[in-house]
């Protein structure tokens, strides 16, 4: 197990490299000029367009200029240094100020994927075909039919403005109950799948020969489907739930614009619009990092979940 | 036809007081007892940056605004007059005597002297410190030497200090609205505390920019939350009615929007489009509008052959519907726009593009055909920037009333647009607005339309227009001065080098615990002005 992780965490430095190369290659590409992206349509002083040019090294160009950017990159980011985004902030302080607040609404967002998912999942799949399970089947259809871009504002136009049972925005510091809305919202989508991956999951194991034996054997209910069900059931589900954590993490654009939540969407969302180059590849850096670590944690928990699986 | 226009005008704000009184027995702005101890909470993006001399979008003008009080501000005709300023006067254009009011200080208790002013003007024109706003100072002699990689010189030879109240600013050129200029916010003072050594801004400075405005900061700035300023007690000014403002940062106007509907945000300052609609029944008469200085053309590149005729340009101008463009497209959310100024501009007329700005398709098609316009009409703008419905129908209307084939292109940025129009490559009609720096005529036609001008995309040069803005420069008063500058824009007129389309609006809104919000031309809210409501 040990020897697994070790070369899992070597694997993940090259995959981190990797990475980084080609988001960084993309940026590098697809960059019209930032310059102007910044100052929007007025004109830009030739002083200024000078001034950002040095401090960014913008004259490198073409493939030379590529490496040269990038491996400079990479030296101050092997430093500790994710260096400056164009309107000159530090980007080690923007992501200091912007993860906490998506940590907290992803691990809200996921809460509420696993206590309601999960848990409606396994009752749905005990009793399929009943009135609970076609009627979760409606609203997760519904749910997985319906845009964030739309259930969002919705959500914070009923339950916001409307019936004001929550607030509206949750802003940059708030409290656990401003962001249970945004949280709820931001969890639905990966809830309404959960939801239908744990039925399929456990009505199928249901009907499996140990589940049968562990029946006649006359073992109570709740320990067949709490122990035995569960536990091969969950697998599929945690592999879910861990590509959706980096999901959740890498900022929910959408979420976080509507409900004004200062986090990783948001200031990705706004480095894309201005062409910040730095910006982009500093959070996608921290991001590539995220995935990587999840995706290990799913892989160990597969061996936890399921005996009959090792690693050497 | 000229009357039906007119009557559309006068009909079209009566209408909306009208919709809005109707609406307004609903909400209850304005009408409660003013709370003196209270904050405000005003919605803004997250500011780029928080130097005088380097902030140019209104967000971060918006906080300056409090922190700051400027040496001219502008009265209801849009007029300057002093303000931190005791006086402001030349008798030739060319050398200014600014003497201050005494008594101002900063609020680190460091006394406002001629030079807080000096200093930091030299920052801000010096080109390595590479300040968005140097531009500002490029009228002051001695703005060339600071330029380039290796400036001559570190100090502007224009700017010297008289003594402890006054200093005097010589312009290479003369150039009678400099007082006009005054008001905007790269010409700010620094107190010595911004500076760790001479030229040098210290670090830290813009978390919390210590001004000489009728507020303080409390706190610092917290990126992408807030900026938080308390009323200052010892500024010997107009004292502001509340006790102190949150600007609450927002990246979307839909969320800020939600929050000023709930009451948990006081000033939204642009109401979401798509929230326009529903906005007077929302918000009642609590919902506002105010002319803004943004102004949409769309630009010929004279230089190509077909478009060389001004004919041609004015029956392209006569067969667009502005007015249905705007109010379909634009929910009224624009104005349409018949002049070269905006009217947030003292020297503003309606309509100085007279015929030229009637839809009258019948006769646009004549007098296309007369002067033999292309048959083929190209409209290009860019892409990322919500312009495509209104460029597709305007292309409708031509192809339908000049009976010409018409295209809309789209290119990814505005930078790209100017990178083609300037290497004169073909690119048909293109889109341009433009947003004033300071309240003056000069501002909306030396740069645009005059022979060396920055932003003259067009290839449009007529001496005599230059000449003109030149007299205008020069003229002994401000009254004077605007005359010139009405004849010149009277010569684009008859040229059309641009067809004005619209004009900017501010659609703002504001909570039940606010009252007497203004937005003033820079498209800030007034913070004199506003008050809390009990």
């Amino acid at each position: 197990m040990l020897r697994f992780i070790l070369r899992r965490l070597l694997q993940m430095v090259l995959a981190f490299f990797g990475t980084t190369l080609i988001v960084y290659a993309l940026m590098f590409a697809g960059q019209g000029d930032p310059i102007q992206a910044l100052a929007g349509e007025r004109p830009v002083t030739a002083a200024q367009r000078a001034y950002l040019t040095e401090k960014f090294h913008l004259d490198a160009t073409g493939v030379g200029g590529f490496f040269y950017r990038y491996f400079d990159y990479l030296k101050n980011l092997l430093q500790g240094d994710l260096g400056q985004s164009l309107t000159g902030r530090q980007i080690g302080d923007i992501l200091a100020a912007a993860w906490p607040v998506t940590v907290k609404l992803a691990l809200i967002a996921m809460a509420v994927t696993i206590v309601f998912g999960v848990t409606a999942g396994v009752i749905a799949g005990i009793r399929r075909a009943g009135i609970f399970d076609n009627a979760t089947l409606v609203l997760t259809l519904l749910v997985l039919g319906i845009p964030t871009i739309v259930l969002a504002p919705l959500a914070q136009y009923l339950l916001g403005v409307r019936w004001q049972l929550f607030p509206p925005t949750a802003g940059a510091d708030p409290d656990l109950y401003a962001l249970l809305l945004p949280g709820i919202v931001l969890g639905s989508l990966s809830l309404a799948t959960a939801l239908r991956l744990t039925r399929t999951s456990v009505a199928e194991n249901l009907r499996a020969d140990y589940v049968r034996t562990a029946r006649s054997k006359g073992l109570v209910k709740r320990r067949i489907v709490g122990v035995h069900v569960l536990r091969n059931s969950l697998i599929p589900v945690v592999t879910f739930l861990g590509v959706e954590l980096g999901n959740l993490m890498s900022g929910a654009i959408i979420t976080e614009g509507v409900f004004n939540i200062p986090g990783v969407g948001f200031n990705l969302f706004r480095g894309i619009r201005t062409e910040d180059g730095p910006l982009v590849v500093g959070i996608v850096s921290v991001l590539v990092v995220v995935y990587l670590v999840s995706n290990l944690v799913v892989d160990v928990l597969y061996a936890v979940l399921d005996p009959r699986i090792r690693y050497e | 036809m000229r009357v039906r226009r007119l009557a559309a005008w006068t009909a079209l704000p009566l209408a909306a007081t009208l919709g809005l009184a109707a609406c307004g027995s609903g909400g209850d702005g304005g009408s409660g007892e003013s709370d003196p101890n209270a904050a405000v909470r005003i919605e803004i993006a997250e500011p780029q940056h928080l130097v005088p001399t380097n902030t140019n979008e209104t967000s971060g003008s918006q906080v300056l605004s409090a922190l700051f009080s400027p040496l001219v501000d502008y009265d209801e005709a849009n007029r300057p007059h002093e303000v931190a300023a005791e006086s402001v006067t030349s008798s030739d254009n060319t050398v200014w005597t600014v003497k201050l009011k005494d008594g101002y200080t900063f609020h680190n208790g460091e006394k406002v002297t001629a030079e807080s002013y000096i200093d930091a003007w030299n920052y801000g024109a010096y080109a390595p410190n590479g300040q968005n706003s140097s531009y500002f100072f490029e009228k002051i002699a001695g703005y060339d030497d600071l330029q380039g990689e290796q400036p001559k010189a570190k100090t502007l030879t224009g700017l010297k200090k008289v003594d402890d109240l006054t200093f005097t600013v010589t312009l290479s050129q003369p150039y009678s609205e400099f007082r006009t200029m005054l008001g905007y916010t790269a010409f700010y003072p620094l107190p010595k505390a911004a500076f760790s050594a001479p030229g040098v801004l210290a670090e830290g400075y813009e978390q919390a920019p210590i001004g000489q405005g009728a507020f303080r900061m409390k706190g610092s700035w917290q990126h992408d939350a807030k900026v938080e300023v308390e009323k200052y007690d010892a500024f010997p000014g107009q004292q502001p009615k509340v006790a102190g403002v949150e600007f609450r940062i927002y990246q979307q106007p839909t969320a800020a929007y939600a929050d000023v509907l709930s009451d948990n945000l006081d000033v939204i300052k642009t109401i979401p489009t798509e929230n326009l609609s529903t906005a007077g029944t929302d918000l009642g008469d609590r919902f506002q509008q105010s002319s803004a200085s943004s102004l949409q053309v769309l630009a010929f590149p004279t230089f190509q052959k077909e478009f060389s005729n001004p004919e041609v340009r004015k029956a392209i101008s006569m067969a667009i519907d502005r007015d249905e463009i705007t109010r379909s497209i634009f929910k009224d959310s624009q104005q349409p726009a018949r002049s070269f100024v905006s009217p947030v501009v003292a020297g503003y007329r309606e309509d100085t593009i007279g015929a030229a700005g009637e839809f009258d398709p019948a006769k646009a098609k004549a007098m296309y055909e007369a002067a033999g316009g292309p048959k083929k009409i190209e409209l290009s703008y860019n892409g990322d920037g919500g312009h495509k419905d209104w460029i597709d129908a305007t292309c409708n209307q031509l192809k339908a009333n000049l009976g010409v084939e018409c295209v809309g292109t789209a290119e990814p940025k505005f930078a790209d647009l100017l990178t083609k129009v300037t290497a004169k490559q073909p690119v048909g009609l293109f889109r341009m607005g433009w947003v004033m720096d300071y309240p003056s005529m000069e501002n909306y036609l030396g740069p645009l339309y005059s022979s060396n001008g920055s932003s003259n995309y067009y290839g449009y040069s007529n001496p005599e227009f230059d000449k003109l803005l030149a007299e205008g420069a020069t003229a002994p008063t401000e009254d004077e001065a605007v005359k010139k500058y009405q004849a010149a824009e009277d010569l684009l007129a008859e040229d059309m080098p641009v067809i004005p389309l619209r004009y900017g609006q501010n659609n703002f809104g504001h909570s039940t615990k606010v009252k007497n919000v203004e937005m003033d031309l820079f498209d800030r809210i007034d913070l004199l002005k506003i008050e809390a409501v009990k």
